[in-house]
């Protein structure tokens, strides 16, 4: 990769830019002070979790990874993604849709509605679930009558799960289609699509970037998820334990190592994550630059 | 007939944007709806686009009824403001939508785009992304999208405004070649007046929500029907006379006029052009004197101040202004040759009228 030149700023162009910026030390204080705050807070428990999986060596970390109760947690967090996620999209390309493209009674309530589980303490959001469904919950006795089990099973996982990652698809979606307007999909319209064609190749590409984000966060926060799906769990080893419950379990039995190890794929996924996220925002800014130039070589 | 509106209305919330129009368009004409913004013009173009729904009236189009049918089925060509391209497709792409969604066979629909292209000059861009292209490229990838199937009707809201002046003028140009070529009824709205004077045959002039006048650019021009139209169409000194001995004066200004009495009001309005102007100070009856020369071009607009105070505008060419040897500050002899009664009293008059002699003046009003 060729070495960025330097910018010569003459005299005048720098003291120009002096007008906009703080006094030197002034820049150079608070450089510090923030790259010193992600270095303790967030880069070193991070190194952490993996010289501390590693702390016993590779064999009891291997061991802990392949041991069945971790791979039935896996497989739960799994199974738990992949019931929640495509819900979560499908509801959330809906409430964007509904809220940015039409006018109805209850709208700003719909909003309110969405964001609901974000203010929500998630610890809160799942003992809802159990004042609902649990023994001596509103439906207990009637799911118990006829041997549906919610809470202290998959289903109750699921559903706080649900609840906690419902608004990071529509959350990202709906700035886009508020920015993005109507006059496409009228344009559609008026070109004979129907609502499906018009959504499908005209909503659907332009809203692609935003959906793949919010889809992204969605899945990180499924599986990362732990105060909800803990009330709701019943902490059933190898049954209902997912990968951030049955870490919290090793480490409570004294596994630290195992622990550790468990809790390295998850800070391993949230890299994974960040990684993707981070390459989707700078090809998007890549994208728009490139539409800029082309832009420029148009109107030159 | 191919399309009629009748006792057009539409609200929204309870206000009026439109209010009972109707007029009908023929076959292969091109319409211009020309008002002031928030006339109600673009909401009339969508709702014979069938993007809105009129309150009352009814919409024929070819004789046909089409009130209740949804806009997918009326075979449309709409050009949006903003042109609204499909940003995610390639410039073949967005005019071969509409073909793909009516199911042309591959072939005739590239047969089609090829056709399209190659008339609205777009040969090169066909892989190019509407973000990679410039404003009047924009827009002709959109009428060549809203032409490409065919459509009975073409409707272009405010096709030119978001253009800068030099591409506005071709893309008129264009506009009338292509509406010459092709000859599909052509119904487009727009605020200028001198651009709905240029490129249509037939002009729709609304005013806060009501017609205000049909009829070719001539007409309406010349034959304004009310005080609005003569002072959105071009420029008009409006004068607020009293009859007095059978005739409507203002000031030194004399108009005579029939069937008036005495005490009665009128406004009385004349085009800049019918003020005749010479250097030979008794060779008209009235005196003024030259105060402001504006350089519009080919003509000149002059400012001239009679002696009770009253400014009138007149216009003439370059030519005859240095044939007149004509400075500002000189005096001059006039005569207005002709006037009409813009309305009588009695009669509701327009409230932005109510100045009677000191018309507001901007740059690049022309005629």
């Amino acid at each position: 990769m060729p070495a960025v030149p330097k910018r010569q700023l003459t005299a005048g162009q720098r003291k120009s830019q002096r007008g906009t910026e703080e006094a030197p030390f002034v820049k150079w204080l608070l450089i510090t002070v923030a790259l010193l705050f992600s270095l303790v807070f967030l880069l070193l428990p991070l190194v952490n979790v993996f010289a501390q999986a590693f702390a016993k060596g590779f064999t009891v970390y291997w061991d802990a990874l392949k041991h069945p109760n971790t791979i039935a947690a896996m497989q739960l967090t799994l199974l738990v993604t992949v019931i929640c996620v495509p819900l979560n999209v499908l509801f959330g390309l809906a409430a964007a849709w509904a809220i940015t493209k039409f006018e109805f009674r209850g709208k700003s309530l719909l909003i309110t509605l969405i964001d609901l589980p974000f203010s929500v303490s998630p610890v809160v959001a799942g003992l809802m679930f159990i004042v609902l469904f649990g023994l001596q919950g509103y439906f207990g006795e009637w799911l118990a009558d006829r041997e549906i089990k919610i809470i202290f099973a998959v289903p109750g996982i699921a559903l706080a799960t649900l609840f906690v990652t419902f608004p990071f698809v529509a959350r990202e979606l709906i700035p886009i289609m508020q920015a993005a307007g109507s006059d496409q999909e009228q344009s559609a319209l008026t070109l004979g699509a129907n609502g499906w064609q018009t959504f499908w190749y005209v909503t659907l590409p332009s809203v692609k970037m935003g959906l793949l984000y919010g889809t992204i966060l969605c899945i990180a926060r499924c599986v990362g998820e732990f105060g909800a799906v803990s009330v709701v769990s019943g902490h059933i080893t190898g049954k209902t334990d997912t990968v951030p419950l049955h870490v919290e379990k090793l480490y409570n039995e004294y596994q630290g190592a195992a622990a550790f190890a468990v809790a390295s794929i998850l800070a391993l996924g949230a890299l994974l994550t960040l990684g993707l996220k981070t390459w989707l925002e700078w090809r998007e800014a890549k994208l728009e630059e490139l539409a800029q130039q082309a832009e420029q070589a148009i109107t030159q | 007939m191919s399309i009629e509106l009748k006792n057009i209305t539409k609200q929204f919330g309870g206000v009026s944007a439109v209010n009972d129009v109707s007029f009908t368009v023929a076959d292969g004409q091109l319409v211009a709806l020309l008002g002031p913004s928030g006339c109600g013009k673009t909401t009339v173009l969508r709702m014979i686009s069938g993007l809105e729904a009129p309150t009352a009236g009814e919409i024929f189009v070819r004789g046909k009824r089409v009130n209740d049918v949804p806009v997918q089925k009326r075979n449309i060509g709409f050009v949006f403001q903003g042109y609204a391209l499909f940003k995610s497709m390639s410039v073949a792409d967005n005019i071969a939508f509409g073909l793909k969604i009516k199911k042309w066979a591959k072939a005739e629909r590239d047969t089609r785009v090829a056709e399209l292209i190659e008339l609205l000059g777009l040969k090169d861009l066909e892989k190019r992304f509407p973000h990679q292209l410039s404003g009047g490229q924009r827009q002709r990838v959109a009428l060549a999208r809203a032409l490409a199937p065919k459509p009975d009707v073409l409707l272009l809201d405010e096709p030119f405004a978001a253009v800068d002046a030099k591409i506005r003028q071709e893309l008129r140009e264009m506009l009338v070649n292509l509406h010459h070529e092709l000859n599909v009824t052509t119904i487009f709205v727009t605020h200028d007046q001198e651009e709905a004077m240029e490129v249509s045959n037939r002009i729709v002039i609304f005013d806060k929500g009501r017609l205000a006048q049909i009829g070719t650019p001539r007409e309406v021009y010349e034959e304004p029907a009310s005080e609005f139209v003569a002072r959105f169409i071009g420029v008009m000194n409006v004068l607020d006379c009293e009859v007095r001995e059978g005739i409507a004066r203002f000031g030194e200004l004399e108009f005579p006029t029939h069937g008036v009495v005495d005490g009665q009001r009128l406004r009385i309005g004349f085009r800049p052009y019918a003020v005749q102007v010479s250097n030979d100070l008794s060779a008209h009856r009235h005196l003024a004197v030259l105060r402001h020369t504006y350089f519009l071009g080919v003509l000149l607009r002059l400012e001239l101040e009679l002696p009770s105070g009253l400014i009138i505008r007149a216009r003439m060419s370059k030519e005859e202004y240095a044939r007149l040897n004509l400075t500002e500050g000189r005096q001059v002899s006039l005569q207005i040759r002709q006037y009409r009664v813009l309305s009588r009293e009695g009669e509701t008059l327009s409230p932005e009228v109510s100045v009677a002699h000191s018309l507001p003046l901007s740059p690049g009003e022309g005629i």
